[in-house]
């Protein structure tokens, strides 16, 4: 679709490098001339928005590693360690080592924010659908990434949900015993990953260590990502194909301008949360240096991760509970495949559209469900049960409705082009 | 998360019986909201409350608590307690803190006492007891925390501990026993907290001779606390009022520019 390149040289260096190495080139057709759709809304500034995420939280991160001790042993104040100790002197010594925290911390927040509407839109206008079945699941691998990462990034302050939390998802892998008779597979697994027997120094040595290595990776993925965006071009609202360059308006200045606003906005929202709540996403107990020996009341992990937190605890087979937890992302690389209609966006698909917003709602239920202890009842209701119903809905979303409302649905007629959708109305007169 | 703990807590006292938690222990009550000076976008410490504050750990939280990662310097530094470098000077010379070996090398005298020297501003709070076992025996088993960070680390930050310092006087409901040794608290995880009422009406003479019953020395020690824990917190609040507007003007300008570049454009 990015068709021709009309790039023409200008001087005689970037003549001379042109047939060389056409870097110019490149940055121009891929960031300037690109042909985007004219009628992208809203819901489409989330790349640009977790572009600048992902660009926050290196910057913030490689100078938060300046000053970040990655040990679990003790310092000078006792029942803490170096690793909770270079924390407090970040936030206490380090010139704006606040900030940067800060930054970083609830960056994480305002980064799988973004990343799940940007799912969600992908999921409303349906965008894993051909020819973007690549594009999809290359982001998939990118949230995939993102997990692990902040899951390991929230274990380097060695604080008691830090430690607690590392004990908790490492131990998954034991379940791995169940079906491995006297061979231990899981608990080897286990200690294959902590460097020892129990959660411990060298566990948050190698944290850390992956900590810094992951975000280069999800950077090289999006680069993937972006590459596989670009060949098919971007979907858009209407989810039908691009019919020419009427369609279309160039990537700079229309899309850099409109995505530029938005990133504002978006950095108002996290500088909000940055500057006058920083707190706020965070637990008080990961301020308590991590004591193996003591248990907090309640283990709890981000919020972003409730959801699937909410999966796990309501599978009382440990095994099953972890397969299902991670079948749950893993599903999400089947659905352009499991998605049976022709109809990409669920504008023309009045069926689709009412379950998908059913689906939203079932993973803030279950978000709302991992929140709460494990015996709460509210209004006499086991939330336990409500996080089962809302597992099932979920596997049920991608799995049975998915193929089957494509083949019962009698979507809405789609418009001819974008041009005649977004110019239909302006232009009538003038023809 | 922190609404995780909230659900279920409103009811305790005024219920017949105590609400119980899954393990059968009591619910600690809400802390109601006490207005600190400190909150919003807008807050800063009070700094005769941080003096008045400073002077309640010292002549009474320190008997028992440490403050591990305080600095004496911080105590004249802006967005701080307030004191002029001469007063933070001799606040710090006033402490004895364990000193290197001598130049003998030894680092106790002939009785066995660790050597001491007084303390400079680079120096941190010493603690009271030398370890942990020191703080369990004089305490009936049980560890006083830290309290460098006490207000972050628990659910409801200063409410929380502005209510454990003032709620050893609630009337104590029917059918509750008090374990032998502990005190009844019902803003205390299970209701049963070691730390004995820790305040009085008038135990701190304020220099400046400001009321000193319990909620004001309370009141004053949490402001102090909240400041230990969050030494920067001014500078926060004062640098995001400036990125705020930065990024409401900036938005604003992007938002202009934006409109111009799709004028001509439908979309």
């Amino acid at each position: 679709m990015s068709g021709p390149s009309t790039y023409v040289p200008q001087t005689g260096f970037t003549r001379w490098l042109d047939s060389r190495l056409p870097l110019v080139r490149f940055a121009h057709d891929t960031m300037l001339t690109f042909p985007t759709p004219r009628n992208l809304n809203f819901w489409y500034a989330f790349g640009a928005i977790l572009t600048f995420c992902l660009g926050v939280q290196i910057v913030t991160g490689i100078v938060l590693a300046m000053h970040f001790d990655p040990s679990a042993n003790v310092g000078a104040v006792p029942g803490s360690s170096l690793a909770f100790d270079s924390v407090e002197s970040i936030m206490r010594d380090v010139n704006y080592g606040w900030l940067l925290r800060y930054v970083h911390a609830n960056g994480a927040s305002m980064f799988f924010l973004a990343v799940y509407i940007h799912m969600f839109r992908g999921l409303y206008y349906g965008s894993y659908k051909a020819p973007r079945e690549v594009l999809w699941i290359l982001g998939v691998i990118i949230y995939l990434l993102m997990v692990m990462t902040a899951f390991m990034g929230y274990v380097l302050p060695w604080g008691q949900m830090s430690f607690w939390a590392a004990t908790v998802i490492t131990n998954l892998f034991s379940s791995l015993d169940q079906i491995t008779g006297g061979l231990k597979v899981g608990t080897h697994v286990a200690t294959w990953l902590w460097g020892g027997f129990a959660v411990d120094d060298p566990t948050l040595n190698r944290f850390f260590s992956l900590h810094y290595l992951l975000p280069f990776i999800i950077a090289a993925v999006v680069g993937l990502h972006i590459w596989a965006l670009h060949v098919p071009g971007n979907n858009n609202p209407l989810g039908i194909d691009v019919k020419g360059p009427q369609d279309t308006v160039p990537f700079h200045p229309y899309y850099t301008a409109k995505d530029a606003f938005y990133v504002g906005l978006f950095a108002i929202l996290f500088a909000f949360l940055v500057f006058f709540a920083p707190d706020f996403v965070g637990n008080p107990d990961n301020y308590i240096p991590a004591n193996p020996l003591v248990t907090p009341a309640d283990i709890v992990p981000e919020w972003y991760l409730l959801p699937f937190y909410a999966m796990l605890r309501s599978i009382p087979q440990k095994l099953i509970g972890v397969l299902v937890l991670g079948g749950a992302i893993v599903t999400l690389a089947f659905i352009p495949w499991l998605d049976t209609s022709k109809v990409r966006s669920n504008r023309f698909r009045p069926l689709m559209k009412q379950f998908f917003w059913l689906f939203v709602v079932d993973c803030l239920v279950l978000g709302y469900c991992g929140s709460q202890g494990v015996d709460a009842a509210p209004g006499g209701v086991p939330l336990v049960w409500v996080a089962r119903v809302g597992t099932a809905y979920y596997y049920g979303f991608f799995w049975v409705l998915m193929p089957l409302i494509g083949l019962i649905e009698t979507p809405k007629p789609l418009p001819d082009s974008i041009a005649k959708s977004v110019l239909g109305a302006a232009q009538a007169p003038a023809e | 998360m922190r609404f995780a703990l909230v659900a279920g807590l409103v009811f305790g006292l005024a219920a017949a019986s105590p609400a119980l938690a899954a393990n059968g222990d009591p619910l600690p009550l809400k802390t109601p909201p006490q207005g600190w000076s400190f909150e919003g976008p807008f807050g800063t410490f009070n700094r005769a409350d941080l003096q008045h504050g400073f002077q309640v750990y010292k002549e009474v939280c320190s008997a028992c608590h440490s403050l591990n990662r305080v600095a004496f310097h911080t105590l004249s530094e802006s967005g701080g307690p307030g004191f002029t470098d001469a007063q933070m000077k001799a606040i710090a010379a006033s402490y004895h803190v364990l000193a290197g070996p001598n130049d003998k090398g030894d680092t106790v005298d002939d009785k066995g006492n660790p050597l001491t020297r007084a303390g400079t501003p680079a120096d941190t709070f010493p603690p009271p007891f030398p370890n942990e076992q020191a703080a369990r025996t004089a305490n009936g088993g049980a560890l006083p925390p830290d309290l460098s960070l006490i207000v972050k680390a628990r659910n409801g930050g200063p409410n929380y501990v502005y209510s454990i310092l003032t709620g050893f006087h609630e009337t104590l409901p029917k059918g509750f026993t008090v374990t032998p040794n502990k005190y009844f608290n019902p803003y205390f995880i299970g209701w049963n907290i070691s730390m004995p009422p820790p305040l009085s009406d008038g135990q701190v003479t304020f220099v400046d001779g400001s009321p000193n019953k319990i909620a004001d020395e309370a009141f004053a020690v949490v402001t102090f606390l909240s400041w230990a824990s969050e030494p920067h917190l001014e500078d926060r609040h004062r640098i995001g009022v400036g990125v705020m507007i930065f990024l409401i003007v900036l938005s604003g300008l992007l938002y202009l520019s934006y409109r111009k570049v799709w004028k001509d454009e439908a979309h």
